[in-house]
């Protein structure tokens, strides 16, 4: 009962949080945009990293699709886009109330659409990949398209360009890409809470343990892999569309698909919040998110230094990240009994030896 | 892009230009794979750091430059340098990570490549550095082929470097006790072998690898701080194509990556050089999948 009152008043806190924290502090709204991003980044890289044992370095890849296909969605819908993105067009694009809506809906829509379609098609490449290969594979993939997207003239290649103008006041805008961006972080971990607890947790649980152990119970690998991967494309391609409108201007290699920042970012805010659980990677992203934000004020120039510093020291020192860490210090929290176990282990070897 | 396909089937002696050019760059690229897949084969670590390793060579050499010595001197000093470097990372970092499964060491070295990466950034600056030895470049058959004396100069020592290395490998007693590690580390130990230092060791030749090839590398290209990363790719895609303990795979392998690379840039366009490298790693990946998918297998460790 206790705890189900302290879960219950953990929620609601958090609610309140992200509503009444940027309406006190209006000026912080863009910093808390960027955590719910971070907190959303380190859910769905968990997806595959933690709960299925598949470690990607190339997540960030759905990111940058769904910001170039909203991009390419949002302006081509009124306007020609290789006029709109041509260096000499210079023509002013102004874009209605509705206009301005109605893109974003369809942008959104497509942006998650066909971030889902590459996770198919890409799971299909890539799930022959074990390990370490992975991990490579996916980064080299994610890199390459960044690569060539900057040389793909009709989105402006490394240029980048520019969203659609929010036609109002543009604290209006910032609200309306924090509550997105908000609303989206909840959304995605209430799914992922209900998605672990089912059926289609146990299996993703099942292929990172032994995969082929699981494979011979029957569990259809391949297609619980491609769904567990089209979940995560799902939510960074809306992510990134969100991001992409936010940040008002999209360029390949910095923004879109920075698969050595935001790309690693996402891993070590797992690793740091502890791996394979829910709560692991909201708090790691929250830890990281903070720490990052001091070290780039305070420590300007070294941030990068103390960034790598700070990626060595959780991979080598701090393997099972503050959850493991609790659960290892603090079962009962979790509900984990130790002593009862303890007694029963010690019943079973007395009956063995009976 | 077909007019420069046009090109090399008009002119073959241009073509053979390409080719010798991307020779003589291959031999570093091999050398630097080599040491990836030494450290790769005996201890089971993926070093993200091979390339900084690379550059900090560079700048070693660089700065004795500037103080007046001879580039041909930095080579063995860049090797002492990151000698006793790499040393200090295994004890620091690597020494911690053997035991943990591959995609830690590829992270932890990650880690330790950003913070290489960044130091030299504040050390030396973003900007792009060259040692230049003042020579002539070398033309044949009427300018048709031309090649850098530099790059000559870089290849024998490259494979002088290679050959010392493989020498060392097959003869010394410690080159034994490394490939016995490499083979069976828990036989090695049982048979007296000290592993730890063998890693110890084994990691640190990796890293003076590294920087004797980063004193080549300053010769031939323009260099800063931020092009590491592409180095290592570059040793990924070799070991990978080649496979381990495969020494004249990952010979064969460095070449043709310098002749694809030199091509493609020439066909294509130079500013799809980065694009080819990391594009050779997901082919060669297609490549291994189809071949393993054909026997019903996965890519595995």
């Amino acid at each position: 009962m206790n705890l189900h009152f302290a879960k219950i008043a953990l929620y609601a806190g958090i609610l309140l949080l992200g509503i009444i924290l940027p309406i006190i502090f209006p000026a912080y709204m863009g910093q808390m945009t960027l955590l719910w991003l971070m907190v959303i980044f380190a859910l769905t890289w968990d997806i595959l990293g933690g709960q299925m044992g598949y470690n990607s370095l190339g997540n960030i890849f759905f990111f940058g699709a769904g910001m170039y296909v909203t991009a390419m969605v949002q302006i081509g819908m009124y306007y020609d886009l290789a006029e709109y993105t041509s260096p000499a067009g210079g023509g002013i694009y102004e874009f209605t109330f509705t206009q301005y809506f109605t893109g974003m809906g369809v942008g959104f829509l497509a942006a998650a659409i066909i971030s889902v379609l590459f996770a198919i098609v890409l799971g299909r490449l890539v799930f022959g990949l074990r390990g370490p290969y992975f991990a490579i594979g996916t980064l080299a993939i994610a890199t390459v398209v960044g690569e060539l997207v900057s040389t793909w003239e009709l989105v402006g290649g490394g240029g980048g360009i520019s969203l659609p103008n929010y036609p109002g006041e543009p604290a209006g805008s910032r609200a309306l890409f924090y509550s997105m961006m908000f609303i989206l972080a909840i959304v995605t971990f209430l799914f992922l809470k209900w998605l672990y607890s089912s059926r289609f947790g146990l299996a993703i649980n099942a292929i990172r343990d032994d995969e082929e152990k699981a494979e011979g119970m029957g569990i259809h690998t391949l297609r619980y892999k491609t769904v567990a991967w089209s979940v995560s494309a799902f939510f960074l391609g809306i992510a990134g569309a969100i991001f992409g409108n936010y940040n008002n201007f999209i360029e390949p290699l910095e923004v879109a698909f920075p698969t050595t920042t935001f790309g690693i970012f996402m891993v070590l805010m797992v690793l740091l919040g502890g791996k394979g659980t829910l709560w692991g990677p909201v708090i790691g992203a929250v830890l990281f998110h903070i720490i990052k934000e001091i070290t780039w004020t305070y420590l300007l120039g070294w941030q990068w230094i103390a960034l790598g510093v700070l990626i060595v020291i959780t991979v080598v020192y701090f393997q099972q990240g503050i959850m493991g860490w609790l659960m290892d210090k603090k079962p009962h929290w979790f509900g984990i009994r130790v002593e009862g176990d303890k007694q029963r282990l010690s019943d079973m070897v007395a009956g063995e030896a009976k | 892009m077909l007019d420069n396909i046009q090109i090399l089937i008009e002119a073959p002696l241009f073509t053979v230009d390409m080719i010798v050019n991307g020779l003589l760059i291959g031999a570093v690229f091999a050398l630097i794979a080599y040491g990836l897949a030494l450290v790769w084969g005996v201890m089971n670590v993926k070093n993200l750091a091979q390339g900084d390793f690379v550059i900090l060579g560079a700048y070693v050499a660089w700065t004795l430059f500037n103080w007046g010595i001879h580039p041909f001197f930095g080579i063995p000093v860049a090797f002492g340098v990151l000698w006793i470097l790499g040393w200090c990372i295994y004890k620091l970092v690597i020494y911690r990570v053997i035991e943990h499964d591959l995609f830690t060491s590829l992270l932890a070295t990650f880690g330790v490549a950003i913070v290489l990466q960044q130091s030299m950034n504040l050390i030396f600056g973003s900007d792009e550095q060259t040692v230049s030895l003042g020579m002539e470049s070398i033309s044949l058959f009427d300018n048709a082929v031309t090649i850098q004396p530099t790059r000559l100069v870089a290849f024998f020592c490259a494979i002088a470097l290679a050959i010392a290395v493989i020498m060392f490998m097959k003869r010394s007693r410690m080159g034994q006790a490394i490939r016995a590690t490499s083979q069976n580390a828990r036989a090695a130990r049982v048979m007296g072998i000290d592993t730890e230092k063998v890693y110890a060791f084994t990691y640190s030749l990796n890293a003076a690898i590294c920087g004797a090839a980063g004193a080549l590398v300053a010769v031939i290209w323009e260099f800063q701080p931020f092009i590491g990363l592409i180095f290592s790719i570059r040793s990924f895609v070799i070991v990978t194509a080649a496979g381990l303990g495969n020494l004249p795979g990952v010979i064969a392998a460095g070449l043709g990556m310098g002749v694809l690379e030199q091509t493609g840039a020439f066909i294509i366009g130079t500013q799809f050089q980065q694009a080819i490298v990391v594009g050779m790693l997901v082919i060669v990946l297609l490549i291994k999948l189809l071949i393993a998918s054909r026997k019903r297998q996965v890519i595995d460790i």
